[in-house]
């Protein structure tokens, strides 16, 4: 049957913000200053990003007025939605986001150490904007296919969860898409992990694959044989390796629906 | 670039979420307004813009508090110029799948039903064109929705766009305008398309 679909596939660039600055390291160690957020983030959706997430990786209690009045700047300044997370752990943080203007809220750690928090999100501000970001690594092959354990606190902690189990409970919960990053992949510029991608885009609700962006042609492949609904990235714009759109034109010409500017 | 606009506008704030996003847009494009709501009803003097985020059930019992609802259909029937966002588009109808025996404003026949295929909510980026008039442009628009409004008449189908079935994505008909997009959030194209109803109205 002739596909009736004109729903996008949405490349959103991933920002990493620690005191209100960008910053850029691999797996969250030797940091670096890139520039304001503010600033990337605007000529991000110049070069037609789809959406843009702020991850505060430093996020600790007495830094938030950092991360709020760069919300507000960023809800001036961009005309398409944007995500925050990093430290997010009560309805309060959440609601005070969404009024300075953020679109959703990406929760990790927190929603793993009190679940609850996805239902009282859903239900106080919508589903729509609740994002469960789920860092996994493969743990085992078993006869039934590979499985993956949820990594915690920046990818410091396993929990011994299977992350499926743990993304299908999120659903349910109410969550309204999931973030899924591996660990394998992410940071290596690699290719994002197809097999996990492929496995978790059977989830009802949009995932967003996260983790190991290369070149144009992984973006492609991570939308055609891994069925993402969406995928992000952070070094490969960071270093102007690749433009958005250079990643689009060739998601275009392979017949995946992109929004093109 | 931007053409000063003199009339203010009325922002509804009794239909919950995107009022951010819609406000901010307005300063943006420096269109003038004041926030209107049940302590506060608009009196058709100016047009009004009702966003809406959230449940349908939800929001038309935010609108019945105070029989705001009745104040906005009156005034809407008796001409004001009206623009609707998002579920402030589905209100306008007769009544929704989401919310079984909940009436909605009826200022346009037709019902709001459920998307029957694919991951619901509809996320992201979609292609809408223009259904009868022409003169609006094709283009890419950001939705988040489960539900989309099916109007008796087609003749009043400002928009279609394509999720597994093909839906209604904007109305117009008379004063009435709105869009289950949310043009807010959909870059340049949403503020052409914010701005040209401006323009219409002004």
């Amino acid at each position: 049957m002739m596909s009736l679909n004109g729903l996008c596939k949405r490349i959103i660039p991933c920002l990493d913000v620690a005191n209100g600055r960008t910053v850029k390291g691999v797996k969250f160690q030797n940091l670096r200053d890139i520039g304001d957020p503010v600033e990337l983030g605007f000529e991000y959706q110049k070069q037609g990003a789809d959406e843009l997430m702020f991850l505060d990786i430093t996020a600790s209690k007495e830094d938030r007025s950092t991360v709020f009045d760069l919300v507000r700047d960023v809800a001036h300044k961009l005309s398409i939605p944007f995500t925050v997370g990093g430290g997010i752990s009560s309805i309060k943080d959440v609601r005070k986001l969404l009024e300075l203007g953020a679109d959703k809220v990406s929760i990790n750690t927190s929603a793993v150490n009190r679940p609850e928090l996805i239902e009282e999100i859903a239900t106080a501000c919508g589903s729509q904007c609740c994002v469960v970001a789920i860092d996994a690594r493969k743990r085992t092959n078993t006869f039934n296919g590979s499985v993956w354990e949820v990594l915690t606190k920046g990818g410091s902690v396993a929990t011994g969860m299977d992350a499926m189990q743990w993304a299908e409970e999120c659903v349910r919960r109410g969550a309204g898409e999931i973030m899924l990053t591996s660990w394998d992949a992410d940071g290596t510029q690699e290719g994002f992990d197809l097999e996990m991608v492929k496995a978790f885009s059977k989830l009802p609700i949009p995932v967003i694959a996260s983790g190991g962006a290369k070149d144009p042609q992984s973006f492609v492949d991570v939308f055609s044989t891994g069925r993402a609904d969406a995928a992000l990235a952070a070094s490969i714009f960071h270093d102007g390796i690749f433009t958005i759109n250079q990643v689009k034109t060739q998601l275009n010409q392979e017949g995946i629906p992109v929004r093109l500017c | 670039m931007a053409t000063k606009v003199n009339v203010e506008f009325d922002l509804v704030t009794s239909a919950g979420g995107n009022l951010g996003s819609i406000s901010r847009t307005l300063t943006r494009m420096q269109v003038p307004f004041r926030l209107v709501g049940n302590e506060n009803a608009p009196d058709g003097s100016r047009p009004i813009i009702l966003p809406g985020v959230g449940a349908f059930g939800a929001v038309m019992k935010s609108l019945k508090e105070n029989d705001f609802d009745q104040t906005i259909v009156k005034l809407v029937r008796a001409g004001t110029p009206f623009l609707g966002v998002c579920v402030g588009m589905q209100v306008l109808f007769d009544e929704s799948e989401e919310a079984p025996g909940v009436k909605g404003l009826g200022l346009i026949s037709g019902k709001v039903l459920k998307f029957k295929e694919g991951k619901v909510p509809q996320i992201g980026w979609n292609q809408i064109k223009p259904s009868n008039d022409q003169s609006w442009e094709s283009g890419y628009v950001y939705f988040v929705n489960s539900y989309y409004a099916k109007p008796d008449s087609d003749s009043v189908t400002l928009y279609k766009s394509d999720y597994h079935e093909t839906f209604c994505a904007a109305v117009k008909t008379g004063n009435i305008t709105a869009f289950q997009f949310h043009p807010e959030k959909s870059g340049e194209m949403g503020e052409r398309l914010l701005r040209r109803w401006v323009n219409d109205v002004t």
